[in-house]
């Protein structure tokens, strides 16, 4: 119990630990877009799927990345939205989610290489789900799955082609994603905290 | 949000939060696989006490949608023509399993009492109870309208209201559910309504009701509409001398091609017309106005799935469903303002009763 922050509000109090900062985040992402493209041999056929709220933002900036490697792809063209609300199954056991939107690139998704992006692979429900979705939309060729953070404790055979950091966590802890686009002011909680980072909280 | 009773009691946040999520669901419809598994394995009941057509197969396509099992029933040709109470359908409904029913009855009131009893612990939702309130459809055409509204602002959608918008519906207020359920959720949004009907045609104590009251169509459209919702003239409830002839109605109150006409010269290019079904083609509403551009009618249909089929994932997803104890005191509260609305349909059902024992 040394660094503890006396901070008022909560009983718990949080032990925060910052694990990616703004640079880190960016160069994770623009060694995946990489990846993207050397696993996909090209930019052909690419379309990338983020999953609400926080995968879309990634996916977005993943899509720049991919465009300034290779200058024929058009960003807004290969992103797209999944929502996978509707197919969960802790529906019944979960608060009352509202769906988001499902944007798909104006090319569909059949005979694509679709890669899912998402900010935290945990559990690997969200992905079970979303395939789903996928597969209520169309029949893409590939389905790939690229995650900013992989933290473990998976409960279905399910792995990412790309992670951008492997983070060993207790499931007791929690990772927090925080991006400009969905937590910046007005956005989510803010608090004066810096936005685009990843931060590791337990309860102590 | 346990159940969906009436918009009267209906908080802008869970109005826009149905509108919101109606959003999304319109876009299944257009998708090539129009399914979701939001609500597998869940029991619908339509228990429809009255003939309808598009609201049943609405709420039967919405519930199909989510993968959820319907069940239809319908009083003629079921055990209710022997005489069997509400109570003793509910009970029968309940010992099935069936986690929400859809209630149409002809007594105002009827889903409150389903809802505020211990007879049944499922979602109730109101599908039109007598001449009291018909929660569905009045979302629906506040969907319709928020999306015009939307479209003129160049605006999303997605969480906006209808402040401003000027709102006149016309014709047989006094029997309409689809007015009072229109007037309050209206009201919560924001917009402007006006009732527009003969004086025979109005309900004892509408000018309480939020909402201004015109006793001439030219003139409130000459004062500048942007939705103009006709309502049905309902010959089966016509059982005393409302209006004179049926020429006269439609002169008077109808919207006829002459009024569809004034819309142009009164510079109105960009008000809708609407209806919500079965149309008296003729009588309050004139077939080239039915078939007009600005007629939303076909749209009001399809914008009737989503909307229910919001309605029914927001009741039925989650675990968050209040208890039951504190639902049926709201409930109870809600079926004694019912019961001030429309006293005259009660008093003919003797298989309800407005007692108030259970709401300590």
């Amino acid at each position: 119990m040394t660094s503890v922050p006396s901070a008022p509000g909560p009983a718990q109090v949080v032990l925060t630990r910052v694990v990616l900062n703004q640079a880190d985040i960016d160069r994770a992402l623009t060694r995946i877009a990489h990846e993207i493209l050397e696993a996909n041999k090209g930019s052909q056929d690419l379309v990338l799927l983020g999953i609400p709220r926080r995968g879309y933002p990634l996916a977005v900036r993943l899509a720049a990345k991919i465009a300034a490697a290779d200058p024929t792809v058009d960003a807004a063209a290969i992103v797209g939205q999944l929502d996978v609300t509707m197919f969960r199954d802790d529906l019944s056991h979960q608060p009352t989610r509202p769906p988001y939107p499902t944007q798909l690139p104006r090319t569909g998704i059949d005979n694509k290489v679709v890669v899912l992006i998402d900010d935290v692979l945990y559990s690997g429900r969200t992905i079970r789900a979303a395939l789903d979705a996928i597969i209520d939309l169309g029949r893409p060729r590939i389905v790939r799955l690229a995650v900013l953070i992989d933290r473990g404790h998976r409960e279905l055979p399910i792995r990412a082609d790309h992670v951008g950091k492997n983070l060993p966590t207790s499931s007791s802890e929690k990772v927090r994603v925080r991006l400009e686009e969905t937590d910046s002011a007005g956005g989510g909680a803010t608090d004066g905290a810096p936005v685009n980072e990843v931060v590791i909280e337990a309860t102590a | 949000m346990r159940h969906l009773l009436s918009t009267e009691d209906l908080s802008l946040h869970n109005a826009i939060r149905i509108l919101d999520t109606a959003e999304e669901m319109a876009a299944v419809g257009e998708r090539e696989v129009k399914k979701l598994p939001a609500l597998r394995g869940r029991t619908v009941v339509n228990l429809f006490f009255e003939d309808s057509t598009r609201t049943r197969i609405s709420f039967e396509a919405a519930a199909k949608r989510l993968s959820a099992d319907v069940i239809n029933f319908a009083a003629k040709g079921s055990s209710v023509s022997k005489g069997e109470s509400l109570k003793d359908t509910a009970q029968t409904l309940a010992a099935m399993g069936a986690d929400a029913v859809v209630i149409r009855h002809w007594a105002s009131g009827a889903p409150h009492r389903l809802a505020a009893t211990d007879w049944i612990d499922a979602a109730v939702i109101n599908a039109g109870d007598g001449t009291h309130e018909h929660p569905t459809q009045a979302l629906l055409d506040a969907f319709t309208m928020r999306r015009h509204w939307s479209k003129l602002a160049g605006t999303p959608s997605a969480g906006a209201d209808l402040k401003g918008m000027r709102v006149a519906i016309a014709g047989d207020v006094l029997h309409s559910r689809v007015a009072r359920s229109n007037v309050w959720l209206l009201r919560t949004l924001g917009a402007e309504v006006t009732l527009v009907a003969p004086p025979t045609l109005l309900p004892i104590g509408v000018e309480k009701w939020p909402c201004a009251v015109s006793f001439d169509l030219d003139e409130t459209l000459a004062q500048g509409v942007d939705a103009m919702m006709m309502l049905r003239v309902q010959g089966e409830r016509m059982n005393a001398s409302f209006f004179p002839t049926t020429r006269e109605y439609s002169r008077r109150w109808g919207f006829d091609d002459n009024r569809l006409r004034a819309l142009d010269s009164l510079g109105l290019k960009d008000t809708i017309i609407m209806h919500p079904g079965p149309m008296n083609r003729g009588l309050e509403i004139s077939a080239a106005a039915a078939d007009s551009p600005r007629s939303t009618v076909l749209a009001q249909v399809r914008n009737g799935v989503s909307v229910r089929m919001a309605a029914l994932y927001l009741l039925l997803s989650g675990e968050n469903r209040e208890p039951a104890a504190a639902a049926v005191s709201a409930s109870a509260a809600a079926s004694a303002a019912a019961s001030s609305d429309a006293p005259a349909a009660h008093a003919a059902n003797p298989n309800l009763t407005y007692s108030h024992q259970e709401s300590h």
